[in-house]
């Protein structure tokens, strides 16, 4: 098996508040291959975008990491001084936000925000780095990208504006890019296209992708393997197509039951009773324990560790663990 | 583009009419030119003759027409305290109101831009909160005070600076007079710069800082960090100059201010500036000074508020409508 | 086993608001060098070692005595010195103080009672009504308010008869002052008006047919004193240093009726003969004063800002 190009151990980050410490990630593992592309769902406020952002060393103080270890290629990057990351960004991976509408600076032109970018990261004249630029406004897919390079953001729709955002992310050539949400404000009409463009540039150059979304519809269709999580923690992990038709936690499960689709025979949506607890209000046990009807004893007092089941999968869940499986009384 | 600045221009005149309006009822009707023109001795009959001569019995839309007339032309009437024509008055003392405002302007720009960043920057820094705490009571000193308070230390203890008067001046062209080219001159600047620019200052800095940790927190600050560009090229290429749109043009707004704060500082520095001369005239109940004063104020204020308008509009390229300005 | 809910004092000491003030020991210490200084002031009459203004107790031998030093002639020793005819400067301070703030909290209140209704009635009515009165607020925010204030005093002065322009001078300036500044109030109140004004509850109860000023003061007003009680406690600041710098310029409280700012004006005056208390103290007391109210209100603004939380 080839070395992971992105490796995360048990990450615990936490928010000192006023009334304690809150921890929106409680120790979260999972690998991203060189090329791949990982999904990361969940409810709001489950931790993705925190996971993403504490990957690429943008927690807002007074948040921080508290644990863990996240290894790019082998190497530590989340105990860097800032220096250091900050060579990591853009160069090595990347990010892509949700709004477009508020990730460019307005008062600059494309043109200029691009060269700067890419001049930050390649050594090269202004006059090069434009061409690259050009070049990639029209990867992309920005019609007549020469001309319209020298543009302000609020001459671009939505749609285009995002590609424009995924062009700067991309620009430096990073091996990981991470997407958070890069469709959710958009038209749905625009939404495919800018899922079809990241993949396709991505799988182009190589680069591994996380795509965080709420959107299981993108996920199947864009994603090689998927990590589900609640409550700052992962429960499930695997690849799309397994965990999709076969989910094993009974979280992804009444996940999936809850997406409509055209071949549902069922006139009611599934629906999990109740709510992801509050991150200052985590149950005991398995944090998903009041709202699976599943749950038996051990979910109650211990906390369930991820486990490595054939095929790739991985899931926390004591109904999968062979030994507590015993417990469970039949009937 | 042109038509907005048709709008602007219109909304201009329409204040100046406005202001106008009431600096001739101020002139017309609060207290009465006759009685500051005669003596106590002059008959009635006299009094109805001046009166006629001077057309205040003209209807009010005919005298009002005059008074504007006459404004325009920078005629003004006499000072009833100094029996001199206003205009001369005003003029005599503009240069001096004008250095000081320009150079506390200045001052408080170039020093509150500069503090303004670096406690933005160094947020939870000690120096920074020194200097937060230092601000407030900055906002909470009275200009007044500030100069009494530094006349005592600078002039009367430690007697480094002059407590009083422009110093020497030396005359430039017509009507200007200039106190930059003479050391006293200079001195004399000092002090009252200082006062005039500490409560703008204050502002500024916390302004600056307020509206640069209103960017740092925008989404395109993080995507700049995100994208790996450097400190410098986040806080001073993007983040700054983000904040500089408002400030600069809030900050030209006060340069207005400037000259009317100068009103105090003028009366505790016994600097001989316009402001000076405006207080006495509202202790005097000296009219003419009063509404020329405040036709000139307005003035100021009204084509600096036009300048700074533009200036957004220069600076920010929303503002701008090219290019059929849709987006697509 | 049940726990009890907690009672409505309970819970005002564990809100947000409350938890903000207790743990900020800046908002402690300024509330109370406020509350101190106000207490003093307005007690004055009661509190003060001497009455200042009674000419029959006053010794001219006392006259420039410095702070915590027995007088050469009589022996007395004042707290922070004595004036040039003898009065005790705590005293004076003290009635000064009471003055100042008299002057400075009718200010504010004419301000906000202007600017509420102003803004409620701009809010409500909309349209061109509207349009006008905000831009009428619009322009004079352009002005600096002292220039506003001190136009108001002119104005006024050149009404009023010579005999009555003492008496009335407080008032003048009260009225000066918070013409200068109610605009703030009014631009809050109305943009909140204009909110509430479409919320559902606000519809119904038009519908059942109650009267707008009955509206508005029942149900929208509630919602915005907030952001009124912060805009209120920095107006105070400022009607303060108004009133203070007024009085400076000589433009403000009668002589017979002294300020801060009349005091220190006086102070100034002594400044090179040396008796540096009689500055000294009016000034501290005026800074202190100033300073603790601007602290409470920006700390206030930052504790009802809901972003900040």
């Amino acid at each position: 098996m080839a070395d992971p190009l992105l490796s995360v151990r048990d990450l615990v980050v936490e928010f000192p508040t006023r009334r304690g410490t809150l921890r929106a990630l409680d120790r979260v593992s999972f690998d991203i291959m060189p090329g791949e592309v990982l999904g990361m769902v969940g409810e709001s406020g489950a931790g993705k975008s925190i996971t993403g952002a504490a990957i690429i060393g943008l927690i807002e103080p007074p948040g921080r990491i508290a644990a863990g270890e996240i290894r790019l290629k082998g190497e530590r990057i989340d105990n860097l001084r800032p220096e250091a990351l900050r060579k990591i960004r853009g160069k090595r991976i990347g990010m892509v936000f949700q709004d477009p509408l508020t990730s460019l600076n307005p008062l600059y032109t494309v043109a200029q925000q691009l060269i700067e970018t890419i001049r930050t990261h390649i050594d090269c004249s202004e006059a090069e780095a434009r061409k690259r630029a050009v070049a990639l406004l029209d990867r992309v897919g920005i019609p007549a990208a020469a001309r319209r390079i020298d543009d302000y953001p609020h001459h671009f729709s939505g749609g285009m504006r995002q590609r424009v955002v995924i062009a700067l992310a991309l620009c430096a050539e990073p091996e990981l890019v991470i997407a958070d949400e890069p469709t959710t404000a958009l038209d749905v009409s625009v939404q495919s296209q800018i899922i079809e463009v990241l993949k396709d540039i991505c799988a182009e150059r190589g680069a591994a992708v996380m795509l965080i979304t709420h959107d299981m519809g993108v996920i199947a269709e864009t994603a090689d393997r998927v990590a589900v999580l609640y409550a700052g923690r992962v429960a499930e992990i695997g690849p799309v197509r397994e965990v999709i038709t076969e989910a094993l936690h009974p979280y992804t499960r009444g996940l999936m039951g809850s997406i409509p689709t055209l071949t549902q025979e069922s006139d009611r949506l599934v629906q999990i009773p109740g709510a992801m607890p509050r991150l200052n209000a985590i149950p005991q046990g398995c944090a998903f324990n009041p709202r699976c009807e599943r749950a038996f004893a051990p979910c109650f007092t211990e906390r369930p560790e991820l486990l490595a089941l054939d095929g790739g999968r991985r899931v926390a869940c004591w109904l999968h663990d062979t030994a507590k499986a015993s417990e469970v009384p039949h009937g | 583009m042109i038509a907005f600045i048709l709008r602007r221009l219109l909304q201009s005149v329409i204040v100046m009419i406005a202001v106008a309006a009431v600096s001739f009822t101020l002139f017309r009707f609060v207290g009465d030119p006759i009685n500051s023109m005669v003596g106590q001795e002059a008959s009635i009959a006299d009094r109805q003759a001046l009166r006629d001569s001077l057309g205040l019995n003209d209807p009010i839309i005919l005298q009002f027409g005059r008074f504007l007339g006459n404004a325009l032309q920078g005629e003004f009437g006499i000072s009833y305290r100094l029996q001199m024509p206003v205009t001369e008055l005003i003029l005599q003392r503009l240069p001096a109101t004008i250095e000081l405002a320009l150079v506390s302007g200045l001052l408080a720009f170039v020093v509150g831009l500069a503090l303004g960043v670096y406690t933005a920057l160094r947020r939870r820094g000690v120096l920074s909160n020194v200097i937060m705490t230092a601000s407030l009571i900055g906002v909470s000193l009275p200009t007044f005070l500030i100069g009494v308070l530094l006349i005592w230390v600078f002039a009367v203890e430690l007697r480094w600076l002059p407590s009083n008067g422009r110093g020497e001046v030396v005359a430039l062209g017509d009507w200007w007079s200039t106190g930059f080219l003479t050391h006293s001159g200079r001195l004399a600047l000092i002090l009252p710069a200082v006062t005039l620019g500490l409560y703008q200052m204050t502002l500024i800095m916390r302004l600056v800082r307020a509206e640069m940790l209103e960017v740092l927190r925008t989404d395109y600050i993080k995507f700049a960090r995100a994208r790996g560009l450097s400190a410098r090229a986040v806080n001073f290429g993007h983040a700054l100059k983000n904040t500089l749109v408002p400030v600069i043009t809030i900050t030209g707004l006060q340069l207005g201010s400037i000259i009317a704060f100068s009103i105090i500082t003028e009366t505790v520095f016994n600097w001989p500036g316009v402001g000076a001369l405006f207080i006495n005239s509202v202790r005097f109940v000296d009219v003419p000074v009063m509404a020329a004063y405040l036709m000139m104020i307005a003035l100021i204020f009204v084509v600096i508020n036009l300048i700074v308008d533009l200036l957004y509009y220069a600076v920010d390229p929303r503002l701008r409508v090219d290019r059929a300005g849709k987006a697509h | 086993m049940t726990s009890k809910t907690p009672g409505r004092l309970y819970r005002l000491w564990d809100s947000d608001l409350a938890y903000a003030f207790r743990t900020a020991p800046v908002a402690i210490v300024a509330t109370l060098v406020a509350l101190t200084i106000i207490f003093c002031a307005v007690f004055a009459p009661w509190l003060a070692p001497m009455n200042p203004y009674n000419p029959a107790g006053l010794n001219l031998m006392n006259g420039f005595t410095p702070p915590m030093e027995p007088n050469a002639f009589t022996g007395e020793t004042f707290l922070m010195g004595a004036d040039n005819q003898g009065r005790d400067m705590l005293s004076t301070i003290m009635y000064g103080t009471r003055t100042s703030l008299f002057v400075g909290a009718m200010a504010v209140l004419f301000a906000m009672v202007l600017g509420i209704s102003v803004g409620l009635y701009a809010g409500w009515r909309g349209g061109w009504v509207d349009g006008a009165l905000m831009r009428v607020a619009d322009v004079q925010l352009a002005f600096p308010a002292i220039l506003i204030a001190l136009l108001i005093f002119g104005i006024a002065r050149g009404f009023i008869p010579d005999n009555l322009r003492d008496q009335l001078a407080i008032w003048v300036l009260i009225v000066a002052i918070g013409l200068s500044d109610w605009v703030q109030f009014a631009r809050v109140v109305r943009g909140a008006t204009m909110v509430e004004k479409n919320k559902e509850y606000v519809q119904a109860a038009r519908v059942i047919g109650a009267h707008p000023a009955k509206i508005m003061f029942r149900h929208i007003l509630p919602n915005v004193m907030g952001p009124v009680l912060v805009i209120a406690t920095i107006s105070l600041a400022l009607a303060i240093i108004a009133e203070a710098t007024l009085s400076f310029l000589g433009v403000g409280v009668p002589p017979t009726q002294p300020s801060l700012g009349t005091l220190i004006r006086i102070g100034q005056g002594f400044l090179i003969s040396g008796e540096w208390w009689i500055l000294l103290f009016p000034s501290l007391t005026l800074l202190a004063l100033a300073l603790s109210v601007n602290l409470l209100g920006d700390w206030l603004r930052d504790a009802l800002n809901p972003r900040l939380r």
